[in-house]
């Protein structure tokens, strides 16, 4: 494969998850402005946001925008993962290597943290 | 204010931000986090968290039009995101760490030097002596132009390395893409040709924004009733501003758009003096 074709491929997965990730965010948010268009929210003080994905299962429109958000988050994850399997199939350890690292850092941080 | 129209006007400004951010090549996810702020009166931390989302979105969106004209550098990126992505995690676990109104002083003074730093020339490939990290790590290559491939060497590698450790110390504490540092490390620490080093970052922002991205979502910076309209209005209005950009007239309205960045600037740094963000 060479380098062009791998740029993309690369191209193409990252655009096809923005997609998939806004059209969730939409749904959500289509939810979200249904049910609580009314309500006055406090933005002002900070109070942290626990992630609920549990609420998906009765479709809470929060929890749907929360996919939205983690789809979005993966898509360049997802990029990285692709590029330690594109340069191990072209025998390209040392790039191998390199793009590995890169995804541990971001596992740290997404796994890391909690 | 409530929930729809607050969700309309947070929209409208992120559809702005996008449309003038990309068109400008400025950035959008920039005037983001001072529009919250300033003019919603939204806690830094739920801001810093929204931007940072449609960051990602604007960096992953934009990615599949600027690899068809074969300019980035995979090497380059993922080589320099070992260095992103480290500098993130740091700068994101900052944000619980340093004070808020030292956070918006910062976010002052990045804003001041997008706002003032005028944008690399489309220079020819600097030549440069040939640097053996550069060709261990295979970052050479080549770009097309006019005149068929032109081949660049990259060259101060260190340096560049650890400029794009604090550009990503910076996305992580603010929020933003930092794509002018970015450029930043590759045009003039490494000597790397204008257009390979724009498209090359743009890939880059998004794997660095995913890094702090885990953390804010653990220390629940990201409230998604704020984060859907951000999201989709910048990422909306990036796309738009990608497709005019071919036909408009950028000049005046990139003054313009440095103009609302040093006002936007000088009012982050006064709240911040006078603690009142």
């Amino acid at each position: 494969m060479r380098d062009i074709d791998m740029d993309r491929m690369m191209g193409r997965l990252l655009q096809v998850g923005v997609l998939v990730a806004a059209a969730v965010v939409l749904l959500g948010g289509t939810g979200y402005l249904f049910r609580h268009y009314g309500e006055v929210p406090d933005y002002r003080h900070f109070h942290p946001v626990p992630l609920a994905l549990d609420g998906l299962l009765e479709f809470r429109a929060r929890s749907v925008i929360q996919l939205g958000v983690l789809l979005m988050i993966a898509t360049p994850v997802l990029r990285v993962a692709f590029c330690i399997f594109a340069f191990a199939i072209e025998r390209d350890w040392q790039y191998t290597v390199i793009s590995a690292i890169v995804l541990c850092v971001l596992m740290y941080g997404i796994f890391g943290s909690h | 204010m409530n929930v729809a129209s607050l969700s309309s006007l947070v929209f409208a400004g992120s559809v702005a931000a996008g449309f003038l951010g990309s068109l400008t090549g400025l950035g959008g996810g920039v005037v983001i986090v001072p529009l919250l702020t300033l003019a919603f009166g939204v806690d830094l931390h739920y801001a810093i968290g929204a931007s940072l989302v449609s960051v990602i979105a604007t960096s992953s969106g934009a990615a599949a039009s600027y690899v068809r004209d074969g300019y980035s550098n995979v090497r380059i990126g993922l080589f320099l995101e070992i260095a992103t992505t480290s500098g993130a995690l740091l700068g994101a676990s900052l944000v619980s760490r340093v004070p808020t109104s030292t956070i918006a002083i910062i976010f002052g003074a990045v804003l001041l030097y997008s706002a003032i730093s005028s944008p690399p020339r489309d220079a020819v490939a600097k030549g440069g002596t040939p640097n053996t990290l550069a060709q261990w790590l295979r970052l050479n290559g080549s770009y097309p132009t006019a005149g068929g491939p032109t081949k660049y060497a990259v060259r101060r590698i260190p340096l560049g390395f650890a400029t794009m450790v604090g550009a990503g110390t910076l996305s992580g504490l603010l929020g933003i893409g930092s794509g002018a540092m970015k450029v930043l490390a590759m045009d003039r620490a490494m000597g790397i040709p204008f257009k390979v080093s724009t498209t090359t970052s743009n890939f880059m922002i998004g794997v660095t924004a995913a890094a702090s991205a885990g953390i804010y979502l653990a220390r629940g910076y990201i409230d998604p009733g704020l984060a859907m309209p951000v999201m989709l209005g910048v990422l909306g209005g990036a796309l738009l501003g990608a497709r005019v950009l071919a036909r408009a007239r950028v000049r005046v309205l990139r003054n313009a758009f440095r103009g609302a960045l040093l006002v936007l600037a000088a009012e982050m740094i006064y709240n911040g003096l006078v603690g009142k963000v």
